[in-house]
């Protein structure tokens, strides 16, 4: 019994967290903010795959985040919205609920086939080197997107409030609260049980020496396929709910200043590290929210911040150690491999 | 010792939670909130900057005077601003954080499109009134009966800038160069294009060249349209991008006028240009050098209090900001519910026919988007933005 707190107590705080949402103890406000993080934490969760665990440098995360997020939202807009594509929509409001999770898979999908265009270079090159493909990668995206007038070009894209209404109109709970819990959940989990297996370790033995590894028998190009592919589908899985938060996207937020802020999340939790990277997509969002009324100061206190968090601890908040490993304990509490 | 640092952290993270769950309490009753939802950091911090410089002085102008009077009763008035770092989640942030935190009445702001289409949904989502200020892309208010504007639309300014420039320049043909990145640019860009071959024909815009949002170097499209040899050449661009591109096409040999858009009326502009842009034309919301009453009182208080001639944006923010106060006056008492207040105030904003703001008069049918009358100013050799026409919608 022990053994499940964890998993318990985290479905239950799921539980009260909506139960609180539904019944107007935490405003909108928090309950956005709460999103924000969800997704914030996803997406720097998964780009410590890449970043922390096999030791690469991509900094064009948010391409694929905007890749997820345009494909989900096309999904659900042709579903079920008013659109100058299809006219009408295709199916009724009530089949939101079940149609929305296959749009975000959707965009996870075509995100992780995004991913590609950074995984086939991997083979050959690392360092400084792939990291200006991921650059252009994200680039790439953007001027895609601003080129496309079927779906906005630069002017964005709307209309996904009807699948978020047709979901409440099912039953009125906060359902983007949810979705975005259970995703945060998800991408965690995942990652979580992926670079523990057999197979994911393999990641950081990449990040240790690639020759040594390949010579240890792991097949370092797929290694790098799926680390890649899995990276970017969850970063459009986060982009797909993203998107229906905001119910409007615009190619440029989701440009470098969106992968630099992933980036800097991931630094400043600790590479390789899952509770790091959890820990310090709370604390940047949070620290956004609490530092508003200081306008422009906000962004001279916040990068000065950074700046004494690598003077006194170069590896981030956590290292590369999780939060088991620093208070031994708290390992009683769940069964995970 | 490693692990008291950690500890210490988790601490301080936990605190900070706490201290933000616990942020927004305390209310006031004689005291009208507006929220501004501004772009304060980020992109364009020039044109948050310029908002609340305007929402400031009319803060002034109204509580020295004892408040805002509301059936008979005075009100002080408070604003809250809150940064959206020009970003389309933070400005939904902001929004949210103004209606269910700072509890405020209306909201002025986003000012750019890309910031007031999410907030706008936010706003008429949670039936708050919200006034932007600035926005030109028609989304920001459709099928949003909580959400205005005091600018006037895209495709409203294209036309402006098709016949004027017919009529000043007796041209025939017309050359565009525009930011395909900028949603502003690019709308306006097509809708020009539309409208000057629904005048002249098809083919007599002769060169539609574009560029992205960072570019510096515009000789490869210059040329193009340097060698296509057109009447004039329409700029819907920023400032910062207006200054290179006219310097880059003069030394390339260009000597015919241009015409731009509102983008172009930026305190900043002849700074970055010089002589080039000297006797160039644009259309914008209001001419700054010879205006008259209320509208030179405003640029020259402003010039007094802040050293900078007012650029639109300022001007907008005034009319949107007492577009709302006027609102909240004609609606006649002041509801202790905030959201039996904010139900009353929007009635009152969609009853108010015609306005008279310093950026000229605007008139409502409904829709949010004010009918209004765009000027084309003419650069002086002082630099200054000369009035030179008025273009009513028919």
């Amino acid at each position: 019994m022990q053994k499940h707190t964890f998993t318990i107590s985290l479905f239950a705080g799921i539980f009260v967290l909506t139960a609180m949402a539904q019944f107007g103890v935490i405003n909108q406000y928090l309950v956005s903010v709460i999103m924000l993080m969800g997704v914030n934490i996803m997406l720097s969760t998964s780009l410590n795959l890449v970043n922390g665990y096999m030791g690469e440098f991509s900094c064009g995360h948010g391409g694929f985040m905007c890749v997820g997020a345009y494909v989900s939202s096309i999904v659900t807009v042709l579903l079920f919205s008013k659109n100058h594509i299809l006219g009408a929509p295709l199916l009724p409001p009530s089949l939101a609920l079940f149609a929305f999770p296959l749009a975000l898979f959707a965009g996870a999908a075509v995100a992780a086939v995004a991913g590609l265009v950074v995984a086939i270079p991997s083979f050959k090159t690392r360092g400084d080197y792939l990291a200006i493909i991921t650059l252009a990668a994200n680039y790439i995206v953007i001027s895609a997107i601003d080129n496309m007038e079927i779906i906005g070009g630069p002017r964005g894209f709307m209309g996904m409030n009807a699948t978020v209404n047709g979901m409440e109109g099912l039953l009125d709970i906060p359902w983007m609260l949810l979705w975005v819990l259970f995703g945060t959940v998800f991408t965690v989990w995942l990652l979580r049980r992926f670079v523990s297996s057999t197979l994911g370790k393999g990641v950081p033995a990449i990040a240790q020496d690639e020759i040594a590894a390949e010579i240890m028998s792991v097949d370092t190009n797929r290694m790098k396929l799926i680390a890649f592919m899995l990276s970017s589908g969850l970063a459009g899985l986060a982009g797909g709910l993203f998107a229906h938060i905001l119910g409007y996207v615009n190619p440029h937020s989701f440009d470098i200043m969106k992968s630099t802020e992933v980036m800097v999340m991931v630094y400043l939790g600790g590479m390789g590290s899952l509770s790091g990277a959890t820990l310090s997509a709370i604390l940047f969002t949070v620290l956004l929210e609490v530092l508003r009324p200081l306008e422009i100061w906000k962004w001279v206190v916040i990068p000065l911040l950074l700046i004494l968090l690598m003077q006194f601890r170069p590896e981030g908040i956590m290292g590369n150690k999780e939060l088991s490993d620093l208070f031994p304990k708290l390992k009683k509490y769940y069964s995970f491999k | 010792m490693k692990r008291m640092t950690v500890k210490v952290l988790v601490a301080v993270l936990a605190l900070a939670l706490g201290a933000f769950a616990l942020m927004g309490c305390g209310k006031d009753s004689d005291v009208i909130k507006i929220g501004f939802n501004l772009e304060l950091t980020g992109d364009i911090p020039k044109v948050g900057e310029a908002s609340k410089f305007a929402a400031e002085m009319l803060k002034e102008d109204i509580n020295s005077k004892g408040g805002l009077e509301v059936a008979g009763k005075k009100y002080k008035l408070e604003f809250v601003y809150q940064d959206n770092e020009a970003k389309a989640d933070s400005a939904v942030n902001a929004a949210l954080k103004l209606i269910t935190q700072d509890n405020v009445v209306a909201i002025v702001g986003p000012n750019s499109s890309k910031q007031a289409i999410p907030a706008g949904g936010i706003c008429n989502d949670n039936q708050t009134p919200m006034v932007s200020p600035w926005s030109t892309n028609p989304d920001t208010t459709k099928d949003r009966p909580w959400v205005f504007r005091a600018a006037f639309l895209d495709p409203f300014q294209g036309p402006v800038a098709a016949n004027f420039a017919a009529k000043q320049f007796s041209a025939k043909t017309a050359a565009v160069l525009f930011d395909i990145a900028n949603d502003y640019s690019k709308g306006l860009a097509e809708i020009f294009k539309a409208e000057w071959e629904k005048k002249s024909g098809a083919g007599t815009v002769v060169a539609f060249e574009s560029h992205g949002t960072k570019d510096q170097d515009f000789s490869a499209q210059l040329t193009k349209i340097v060698a296509a040899k057109p009447d004039f050449i329409f700029v819907p661009d920023n400032y910062n991008q207006v200054a290179l591109i006219i310097k880059q096409a003069h030394d390339l040999g260009y000597k015919g006028p241009f015409m731009g858009s509102d983008a172009w009326g930026s305190a900043e502009l002849m700074t970055l240009c010089g002589k080039d842009c000297i006797g160039q034309f644009f259309s914008t919301h209001y001419a700054a050098a010879g205006a008259q009453g209320a509208t030179k009182e405003f640029i020259d208080r402003y010039n007094t209090k802040y050293k900078y001639v007012p650029d639109d944006v300022a001007a907008l923010t005034w009319d949107a900001t007492r577009l709302v106060l006027q609102a909240i006056q004609e609606a006649g008492k002041v509801d202790k519910d905030i959201k039996a207040e904010r139900k009353i105030v929007r009635d009152a904003l969609a009853n108010i026919k015609e306005f008279a703001g310093i950026t000229g008069t605007m008139k409502f049918h409904g829709t949010g988007d004010p009918d209004k009358c765009a000027v084309v100013v003419q650069i002086s050799p002082e630099g200054k933005f000369e009035f030179k026409e008025s273009v009513c919608p028919q």
